[in-house]
């Protein structure tokens, strides 16, 4: 694919990320179970990366080895030229459940970082309200994580993970659990936020659209043991507005990706494949 | 005008405590029943009048002993929580014994207290302590694991500390468990110094029941049981209220879930 966007990955730092011939074995009592096997992956400085795949596919667990959280049992992984042992500095990260702390109010939750490094809180809340206002959360500061919705208390729990300007910005489904269209919402908001200061995102989905819209590559996983299938360059001029779903470009995209899933026999219905009804 | 009471919740209470003295009072009049065996509400509220310092005091000893003992087992419990959510040796060891324990009814422990202790405050102090332990613990190990390990994980991205999570995470969570735990072991707590004035004593309310009930003057009998009744309610309350102000979270949590279940029904 050639790239023509305006923002071609060449141009960027190389090898921000490193992750070489990263593996990872479970033992259990019925043996070995390979969860990574041969993860092979340089992320430019930067860059948007989504990681699509199934359930099990790994995609969190090469995340989790990401945030020095797990461990890959073979293979290496560098941040910065640095090998993970334990999380990196300069660490942003989204879980899928929004993990706020119920306890504490919105602005609280969002300064936990600077509290956690023991850094002054006055200096650090106006950066919190300027992130707060930036996603849509102006006036919630003092309001308590149960009083919003699903969607309010995910945007906190970026604010959070964006506070202390990470260099690296892991989401793990961040958007998983949300409906439809607070999710299409926030891909957009997402957006918006990552081009204001261009961070390297690590980001895991198992939405295409949602994978394809927000990156400049996809990496497709396959299942048992996870390995990258195939990556895919989007080459789709930015800012994207959520119509551009509909055009050719991003069709072609997406479907070379669901094609890659119908291989896999992830997704069935593809041709050639009748359509069955499990009994 | 019965829907409105039914709908305050304090009216209601005080409806029902009314009624049923009420009704105490009614049935002993109507039948006859001699003051010996059951004495009217009347009559033990006059007995009580007959010595409101006296039994203040009484009641104030029964007080003392009980937050001593309740307190003891907050700390104490407090810290053989925590050693034993992080400690492998601990909970193998500690946990086991305070499981295995638990299932020896501690009242029968109170007369060894008083050979140890003598028959002074320290022995019911001691009786209150170790019933109201087990509850604490219990509850407080369940709320330091449930915290989420999602929660946990994050810490660790920031970059904390063990203790930071202990503080940041781990207690609050456990907060709302601690509480149920000390609801339950602040009732225990009086329980314990109840038996152990019982065992042994020469003050307290249990020292008043026990001594009255000898010179078969039951109406200071119900004047003492009626008494630790409102204690106890007071107590339990004060919990209640503390819970309210340390983890106001929980109980809006709580109402509001109350609530979505009140409307879908």
């Amino acid at each position: 694919m050639i790239a023509v966007g305006p923002l071609p990955s060449n141009t960027k730092d190389q090898s921000f990320v490193q992750i070489r011939k990263a593996g990872k074995t479970y033992r259990s009592k019925r043996g070995d179970v390979a969860a990574l096997k041969d993860i092979n992956l340089d992320i430019a400085m930067s860059e948007f990366v989504s990681v699509l795949g199934p359930s099990g596919c790994g995609k969190s667990t090469l995340l989790r080895c990401l945030a020095g959280l797990d461990h890959p049992t073979s293979g290496e992984i560098l941040i910065g030229g640095q090998k993970v042992h334990s999380p990196p500095d300069g660490l942003g990260v989204v879980f899928q459940r929004d993990v706020l702390l119920e306890w504490r109010t919105v602005i609280e939750n969002v300064l936990l970082p600077v509290e956690v490094n023991r850094m002054n809180r006055r200096e650090w809340e106006p950066k919190a309200l300027q992130l707060l206002d930036l996603l849509g959360l102006r006036g919630f500061e003092g309001r308590h994580p149960w009083e919003l919705s699903g969607g309010m208390r995910q945007r906190v729990s970026i604010c959070r993970a964006l506070l202390m300007n990470p260099t690296l910005l892991l989401m793990d489904e961040p958007f998983g659990a949300l409906d439809a269209m607070t999710r299409d919402d926030l891909n957009v908001e997402l957006q918006r936020v990552w081009m204001a200061d261009e961070k390297t995102v690590f980001f895991v989905t198992h939405s295409i659209t949602e994978a394809i819209f927000l990156a400049d590559r996809v990496v497709v996983m396959s299942p048992s043991p996870g390995q990258i299938a195939d990556i895919i360059n989007v080459d789709l001029p930015r800012p994207r507005d959520l119509a551009i779903r509909e055009t050719p470009e991003f069709g072609l995209l997406s479907r070379r990706a669901r094609t890659l899933f119908q291989e896999m026999g992830v997704i069935r219905g593809g041709r050639g494949d009748k359509l069955r009804v499990a009994s | 005008m019965m829907q409105n009471i039914a709908s305050n919740r304090p009216a209601m209470i005080a409806a029902v405590i009314v009624g049923f003295f009420l009704v105490w009072e009614l049935a002993c009049d109507l039948l006859h029943v001699p003051n010996y065996f059951l004495p009217p509400p009347s009559a033990i509220f006059k007995e009580f009048l007959t010595a409101p310092d006296w039994y203040l005091q009484q009641c104030l000893y029964t007080l003392l002993t009980t937050m001593l003992g309740f307190g003891a087992a907050f700390a104490v419990g407090l810290i053989a929580a925590i050693g034993i959510t992080y400690s492998k040796i601990l909970e193998n060891t500690l946990y086991t014994l305070l499981v295995s324990l638990n299932s020896v009814p501690k009242i029968a422990l109170a007369p060894l207290f008083i050979i140890w202790l003598g028959t002074g405050v320290n022995s019911k102090v001691a009786v209150s302590f170790l019933i109201a332990l087990f509850s604490i613990v219990i509850d407080t190990v369940l709320g330091l694991r449930s915290a989420d390990p999602d929660a946990l994980d994050l810490l660790k991205t920031m970059h904390g500390s063990p203790m930071q999570a202990l503080i940041k995470i781990r207690i609050p969570t456990a907060l709302p468990h601690m509480f149920a735990g000390m609801k339950i072991s602040i009732s225990l707590a009086l329980v314990g110094a109840i038996a152990g004035e019982f065992v042994a004593s020469q003050e307290g309310l249990g020292w008043v029941i026990l001594s009255a009930q000898g010179m078969f003057q039951t109406t200071r009998v119900f004047a003492a049981i009626i008494l630790l009744g409102v204690m106890g309610t007071v107590l339990f309350f004060l919990v209640d209220i503390a819970e309210r102000l340390v983890c106001p979270w929980h109980v809006s949590h709580r109402t509001a879930e109350a609530k979505a279940m009140a409307q879908a029904h």
